[in-house]
């Protein structure tokens, strides 16, 4: 096979590669794709495990757990009940994690690495050294991350959004110590390494199209990818400014955000700096942040759903607008998460105005995914469940936004678990599916095996089941009025005795399904393990697929086509389209005599 | 250690249970000559169908949730905003479950009914610009009523507090809540954090509180020494120190001079006739006690990190912020009484949150709220001191009877209003 995978690779190194440049220095965008794909599986392993100590808090409080006390030991979990400082490390670590390295790293960057050159007909990205080098970094800030946590003083304690004067002062909480400094740290490498990236995915996006793929025939993963890179690099720039500001004045007695302090008895000195203005520059990244997080899952789940479905994706042009509208209107909305902070209520009303704005190119996308099942032959691959799941989820989480969007609403829920429950439903379930449906979807052209179908599904319908019964209970306790990031809620039980004994009974019942769904996931941890070594060998297009990334050779090769590049003379979704024999036609195909192109 | 055991054999009895399995479809896979990537019809059928039953237990699984758990909790809005804040909150949720059911229940039915037959061809249909019209003018116009009707909520909710509001402090520290009314004046104290000592502890701005944190840098206090002592060390050439506690006292020296140089500015600049403004406020450590149908207009001030008060019941939130005061008004309609009949409960209490991480103890920084009827708050008051230490109520003795009369008559037409529908 390598022979004839060889054969004919005109213009291309043919030497042998040493274990270390093919597996771990690697250059070559499908390597560094799959790098990025087991970081992000290792760190999301991490972060759910976080999850599952907090929640053992949250549904038994105050109940000895040998198991707390077997991973975190005498210092935080004695006698196996969580302390109330690490609960908020654990809170913090989990966010962190989830939100940056998992779906931000984990998901743009293995599926814009595997497929922007695989799909525009490239033999690799703009700068392989580039790529290599986001990777590392991405590494390195992993571990940064993962090493906070072993810190004597604990981890970052002020939430994922380490606000100061919390964060900067190591008197208020012990993780503002080193903890902080690492969490830093290990974020500005982060920000460094998706800078890098998505610079990279732009150029090559913009240049490296092979012939005749015009940016109106590129598939939506890529217009997803597009905008993802772009956002992450119009907003993360802002982030690393507001984590370099909280350094100086963690370190270097400036007053950024630091006025009129007194903590742990000692008083301040400096004044006139404002935290507000840290929310503000952390929102502008925090809000496109999300949909850098949510687009390519959109992306992937487009692709999924039109091939599976053997019907074109309803709308493509429609698609795109939604995609470039959602993107443009995420610069204009941070202010949305600002509603209780004292900010000018006149302000308060615009970012009303335009984050409403977004529903609308979500409801959009929504109908057109929902017209494209319409009249479909549906295939059920794992991945299809995945993408089906998607919508679902994204439809339940993204009507939840249009509450706490309303600023007059906001007040009496922000803050509270029906926030946590609305993120989780978009980024937690939706976001999360998308990276599963695209792991199905597109292991066989990563490992050049098959996944076992049957484990896919058991494992989604686990998952969709348990996500439910996570996240729609956890609605119903925020609006009991539970704020989020309380270790107990027995601080009901003097004031409101029916709602605490919501919160109580309902904790359990999230607890438990936490529990079990985690459990689930080593179903897919088993079938991805197994499958890159004994799976069933892939054919070169086992979904019948149109993109080019399936008439590639199954055994990757430098360079991914052993000839010339592929023309391309078609949209990619051309599914089922009358009059042909197959219900599928390749996009390097030629326009038969007399077809128009859609 | 048995159980933990226990755990482990179980977790990887699950995995070779699963690796068998997996075995077991390959090798009947393998027997029967399917190949993974080409689904079954089988297989096919069971995911359309489970498509379905999903739906149906989703829904299931949401209603029992609305009728159980859907009213439990906050109760009734407790304030006038409040009552247009859930007006507005059940107008969203109607509109939002109505879009939940219909687009959810479209999604699976079609995954349900589409799924793959033998012979039937997926349907060509690349767009319609009729319909993708449709759904963007829709949602569009569905969401210009939700704005405009959440902006007028908005907008009566956060226009400035009127002069008939009664003016409250509310103090925030890790992990407490102070709350300063104004007094008979109705206007707060002036306040500066660098006065805050042992003796002030919410750094109120009085010339006795000024000379005191001047007399504190000078000469010293209780634990700390002053500018003169940390001279007289630092010039006295018996006193032996290491190079780096000599470079720490001078730099502590350093900034209590540059502390009483502020001082010193702001007594130089203090207007006597501000002492009053301080004096005649209450500080209340330990609850917050309000006036049926008062207009209460909130300032939040905060020592430490940012804190954020939150009121449940009366739909009211707002942080607090080192370095800056922010605002929240609100008018409460019901006694703490009154609520415990609407909430069914005898042991019912407001209750002010912390709901802004803050600490490891932020789930324990809560402080009681009462509302009380006209003759309770009165007799409440009359209990209560300023901060100089007179009464809340000073009245002469001979005009006591008459005056006391005077203010229970307006806080009776105060809590009227509620009842004649003022805020409903």
């Amino acid at each position: 096979m390598a022979a004839v995978a060889h054969e004919g690779n005109h213009g291309h190194d043919h030497h042998e590669e040493s274990f270390v440049s093919k597996y771990i220095f690697s250059q070559d965008h499908k390597m560094i794709g799959k790098q990025f794909l087991m970081t992000a599986i290792f760190m999301g392993l991490i972060a759910m495990m976080l999850s599952i100590f907090f929640r053992i808090q949250l549904g038994w409080p105050g109940e000895s757990s040998d198991f707390l006390n077997t991973f975190l030991g005498d210092r935080w979990a004695p006698d196996g009940i969580l302390n109330q400082d690490m609960y908020l490390g654990l809170v913090t670590i989990h966010g962190t994690i989830m939100v940056f390295f998992v779906l931000t790293g984990g998901l743009s960057g293995t599926f814009s690495n595997l497929l922007i050159p695989l799909q525009l007909g490239a033999r690799d990205m703009a700068s392989g050294m580039l790529n290599m080098l986001s990777y590392w970094m991405f590494a390195l800030s992993s571990l940064i991350m993962l090493v906070s946590l072993f810190v004597e003083s604990g981890p970052a304690m002020s939430g994922w959004t380490v606000y100061p004067p919390l964060s900067a002062l190591p008197q208020a909480v012990s993780g503002s110590g080193m903890g902080m400094t690492l969490w830093l740290t290990s974020m500005t490498i982060f920000i460094a390494s998706s800078l890098i990236g998505s610079l990279n995915y732009i150029v090559t996006v913009l240049n490296l199209r092979t012939k005749g793929m015009k940016m109106t025939r590129m598939p939506l993963t890529i217009w997803a990818f597009l905008v993802t890179a772009i956002l992450g690099v119009l907003s993360f720039p802002v982030l690393l400014s507001a984590a370099l500001l909280l350094l100086m004045d963690r370190t270097m007695g400036t007053s950024f955000y630091l006025s009129d302090i007194i903590v742990g008895g000692e008083m301040l000195d400096n004044v006139g700096g404002s935290p507000i203005l840290y929310q503000h520059l952390f929102w502008f990244l925090g809000h496109p942040e999300v949909y850098i997080v949510l687009l390519p899952a959109l992306g992937l789940s487009s692709e999924i759903i039109s091939t599976n479905s053997r019907k074109p994706i309803f709308g493509y042009r429609a698609m795109i607008g939604s995609i470039l509208a959602i993107g443009f209107l995420s610069f204009i909305v941070w202010g949305h998460h600002m509603f209780v902070t004292g900010m000018n209520p006149f302000l308060g009303s615009v970012f009303v105005f335009t984050t409403l704005l977004i529903a609308i190119p979500s409801a959009v996308k929504v109908f057109n995914y929902i017209t494209t099942l319409w009249k479909g032959s549906i295939v059920y691959t794992p991945g299809m469940l995945f993408a089906i799941g998607l919508v679902s989820t994204f439809i339940t989480g993204g009507v939840t936004g249009i509450i706490l969007a309303d600023s007059a609403l906001d007040i009496s829920v922000h803050d509270t678990y029906f926030v946590v429950a609305h993120f989780h439903v978009v980024m937690g379930l939706s976001a999360i599916f998308g990276m599963f449906a695209g792991i199905y979807h597109w292991f066989p052209k990563m490992y050049g095996k098959l996944m076992n179908n049957r484990l896919g599904y058991a494992h989604f319908w686990i998952t969709i089941i348990c996500g439910y019964g996570v996240f729609l209970p956890m609605h119903f306790v925020g609006l009991g009025g539970a704020p989020r990031r309380y270790y107990d809620y027995s601080v009901y039980e003097g004031f409101n005795p029916d709602a605490a004994e919501m919160m109580i009974d309902l904790n359990v019942v999230i607890s438990i399904f936490a529990i079990i769904g985690a459990m689930g996931q080593i179903l897919f941890f088993f079938n991805f393990f197994y499958s890159i070594f004994r799976g069933q060998r892939s054919p070169q297009n086992p979904w019948n697929s149109n993109t080019l990334e399936w008439t590639t050779p199954v055994e990757h090769i430098h360079g991914n086509w052993p000839g010339d590049l592929p023309t391309v003379h078609r949209w990619p979704y051309d599914y089922s389209k009358p009059g042909m024999e197959n219900d599928f036609i390749p996009q390097d195909v030629p326009l038969m005599e007399g077809e128009e192109e859609h | 250690m048995g159980s933990k055991l226990i755990i482990l054999l179980v977790i990887i009895l699950g995995v070779l249970a699963i690796a068998q399995l997996v075995r077991v479809n390959e090798l009947t896979a393998k027997h029967a000559k399917r190949k993974e990537e080409d689904i079954p019809h089988r297989d096919n059928m069971f995911n359309s169908r489970m498509m379905l039953l999903f739906m149906i237990g989703l829904y299931v699984g949401f209603i029992y949730l609305m009728l159980e758990y859907g009213y439990v909790g906050m109760g009734p809005a407790a304030s006038a905003h409040g009552q247009d804040v859930d007006w507005l909150l059940n107008l969203n949720f109607v509109i939002i479950i109505a879009i939940f059911f219909l687009t959810n229940t479209l999604l699976f039915v079609f995954a349900w009914k589409y799924v793959k037959r033998p012979g039937v061809k997926a349907f060509f249909y690349p767009h319609n610009n009729r319909l993708e019209m449709i759904w963007t003018v829709i949602p569009a116009a569905v969401l210009a009523v939700i704005i405009i009707l959440g902006l007028r909520t908005w907008n009566d909710i956060t226009t400035r507090a009127g002069a008939e509001s009664e003016n409250i402090e509310l103090f925030s520290y890790q992990f407490g809540w102070t709350a300063r009314y104004a007094g008979m004046n109705n206007e707060l104290g002036k306040f500066d954090y660098k006065l805050t000592t042992a003796d002030n502890p919410y750094a109120l701005m009085t010339r006795d509180n000024i000379d005191a944190s001047l007399e504190i840098m000078k000469v010293g206090g209780p634990g700390q020494e002053g500018v003169e002592l940390i001279e007289d060390k630092l010039n006295d050439p018996s006193v032996i120190m290491s190079r780096e506690d000599r470079d720490a006292l001078r730099t502590e020296l350093g900034r209590k001079e540059r502390m009483v140089s502020l001082l010193q500015g702001m007594s130089a600049t203090f207007n006597d006739s501000l002492n009053e403004l301080a004096n005649d406020d209450v500080i209340l450590a330990d609850s917050l006690v309000l006036l049926k149908g008062q207009h209460y207009n909130f300032s939040f001030r905060s020592k430490d990190v940012i804190h954020s008060a939150y009121f449940p019941h009366f739909r009211a939130q707002m942080n607090t912020v080192p370095g800056m005061t922010t605002y929240f008004k609100f008018q409460p309609l019901f006694t703490t009484g009154e609520m415990k009949e609407k909430m069914n409960s005898e042991d019912f209490e407001y209750i002010l949150m912390c709901n802004k991480i803050c600490g490891g103890s932020h789930y324990k920084m809560k402080m009681a709220v009462a509302v009380l009827g006209p003759e309770e708050y009165l007799s409440w008051q009359k209990s209560k001191m300023t901060y100089d230490g007179s009464p809340w109520l000073d009245f002469n003795d001979s005009e006591r009877a008459a005056k006391e009369a005077e203010l229970l008559e307006k806080y009776v037409e105060i809590s009227s209003r509620v009842e004649e529908g003022e805020g409903k």
